[in-house]
């Protein structure tokens, strides 16, 4: 364990990883590889396999096969609090009976650094996370944002390689959340390190993300940039479940067409179309207004016989 | 919440304070009759004075008793909570729900077995293993009855710990070792204090097995008040009396303002 700030992350390498139980499999043969410095979302539903694959990153579960590389050093014998890693939990795992200081110094206690540096750095972690002047309170007496912030502060003070980040915004209210993650993306550019996020908030994964891991019944789907799952989803399932769209079976059914609402234009019948678009029959079924725009649904005039839309 | 009539609520009133008068009275009348200036029960007294606490201070028949109360208490109240601590650590690992309902119920026996019962059947094994009338013998009676309390207070005090505080302890770099001590006890830490106390209560007034396994050299104060009373009508006994109640309540208020923190504590999370 080093702990001189090196301003770099870990690469996390996973290789042919499975999780199996008795009655399911959770994780199957998924391989993948964070790059150092990257903030990498693991996306999906619910038992998709998300959160498994980060504790097994963790060291909280066991793997079934494969195996799990940090900076090119296997795991597979390394106890979880000798992985140095940072983990943020959904909800805090603030210690109660330690005051705000003292949660943040603790990591700093654990590794014996010296007391002048270790003050020195939780102040600087406090204040990273917005916090200064809340040192001598108590977890109790702190609103779920300001919790959450102690939490990033105290995984973040002994400058692990790695943070892992369980859907640490889930218990927050929409407004602080999207402040947060703000502040998350700003701290990631300030330390630097490899941040795994794991979340089922689609919206929050293109916010945060560098690259996204599409999860879908304990496999990967598809990982990319947002910009890759909105504009090339590789399968269904990630065209579904990021952004919004229609989908349109082709007449045989066995091919299927993906529209983004923004892809389309509705014209009065009779309109005279602009350059490059082509015109589709429809009728409206009903509108509604969203504020930033209107949401239609439409159905086509005459279905099975519709070239695929541009 | 629903309404009250004031004639339903006067009713209510008095009712709860018969009740109560009819619980408490019984054992408060030991305290006027502790200061009586007669050698005799007779309530109530008609003169008062504080000769009978110098009697009971004095006698080293008396002073004996006690000390060996205490000093019993205190043992056990060590020795059930730390075998109450390991059993509620056991019963937190296991998962099977049956295996679990089944070994509490074991735990808890000594709470609803008849004391007369367990007396009986220690007696014969303390017969056997020459325990009758040592201090040994005492500790480990006194903490088969001890027991059940002292594990109902830390599982409950278990119950409102969040065991994600143990994986964020060891992602923060602490050993199992580590974790346990900086962060598992220090929260269970009132319910451990609570059910010592109520484990040192139950030793320290302790008479149906403390009759079958006293001996002329060792005598714990509950049963040297029993003699008494058999014996003569010494207002001694009434003194003796005011102190176990002065000492068992104290610590009863404490062990469940005790209970009562944790609780307030859990709801402000």
């Amino acid at each position: 364990m080093s702990h001189e700030p090196t301003n770099r992350g870990a690469e996390i390498r996973l290789d042919r990883v499975s999780k199996h139980y008795p009655k399911s499999i959770a994780l199957d043969q998924v391989s993948l590889t964070v790059k150092p410095g990257e903030f990498m979302t693991f996306l999906g539903p619910s038992g998709s396999g998300k959160t498994t694959t980060l504790n097994l990153i963790a060291g909280f579960t066991d793997l079934t096969t494969g195996n799990v590389r940090i900076d090119g050093n296997r795991m597979d014998d390394v106890p979880v609090h000798k992985r140095d890693l940072g983990i943020v939990f959904q909800h805090y795992a603030l210690f109660p009976h330690l005051s705000v200081f003292e949660n943040v110094a603790f990591p700093l206690a654990r590794r014996k650094t010296p007391k002048a540096d270790a003050v020195r750095l939780v102040h600087g972690a406090l204040e990273t996370a917005g916090l200064d002047g809340f040192g001598d309170r108590y977890p109790a007496e702190l609103s779920g944002g300001q919790q959450q912030r102690v939490a990033l502060a105290r995984a973040l003070v002994f400058q692990p390689k790695v943070l892992l980040l369980d859907e640490p915004l889930g218990a927050l209210d929409k407004n602080l959340r999207e402040r947060l993650q703000l502040e998350l993306r700003r701290i990631h550019q300030e330390v630097g390190r490899t941040f795994v996020f794991v979340t089922h908030d689609q919206e929050e994964a293109l916010t945060l993300s560098d690259r996204i891991a599409v999860f879908n019944e304990g496999r990967i789907e598809q990982v990319g940039t947002a910009q890759d799952l909105y504009e090339r989803p590789a399968s269904l399932f990630v065209a579904g479940f990021i952004g919004e769209s229609t989908m349109v079976p082709s007449a045989s059914g066995a091919e299927t067409t993906v529209i983004r609402p923004e892809h389309g234009e509705l014209f009065p019948p009779g309109a005279e179309l602009p350059a490059g678009f082509r015109g589709v029959p429809v009728t409206v079924r009903q509108s509604v207004y969203l504020g930033s725009g209107w949401k239609h649904e439409i159905v086509l005039d005459h279905p099975g016989h519709t070239r695929t839309p541009g | 919440m629903l309404k009250t009539h004031p004639v339903t609520r006067t009713v209510l009133w008095v009712v709860a304070a018969l009740v109560s008068i009819w619980l408490v009275a019984p054992s408060l009348i030991v305290i006027p009759l502790s200061f009586t200036d007669k050698a005799s029960l007779v309530f109530p007294p008609t003169g008062w004075s504080l000769r009978w606490y110098e009697s009971f201070l004095t006698n080293p028949q008396w002073t004996a008793a006690l000390g060996n109360s205490l000093l019993i208490a205190v043992l056990v109240a060590a020795l059930a909570t730390v075998l109450g601590l390991l059993a509620a650590l056991g019963l937190r690992q296991m998962a099977n729900k049956k295996v679990i309902a089944g070994l509490t119920f074991g735990l808890l026996a000594p709470m609803v077995v008849p004391g007369i019962v367990v007396a009986i059947g220690l007696y014969a094994v303390f017969l056997t293993l020459g325990l009758v009338g040592t201090l040994l013998g005492f500790v480990l009676a006194h903490t088969v009855l001890a027991l059940p309390f002292t594990v109902v207070a830390i599982t409950a005090g278990f119950a409102g710990f969040d065991a994600r505080l143990e994986l964020a302890a060891m992602s923060l770099g602490a050993s199992r070792v580590t974790t346990f001590l900086r962060v598992t006890l220090p929260n269970i830490v009132p319910g451990m204090v609570s059910g010592a106390l109520f484990a040192f209560v139950t030793s320290f007034d302790e008479v149906m097995l403390s009759l079958f396994i006293k001996s002329p050299y060792l005598n714990t104060l509950p049963v040297m008040m029993y003699s008494s009373v058999t014996r003569d009508t010494d207002p001694t006994l009434a003194a003796a009396a005011t102190v176990i109640l002065l000492i068992t309540t104290v610590l009863v208020i404490a062990g469940l303002s005790l209970t009562g923190r944790k609780k307030r504590v859990t709801r402000a999370n």
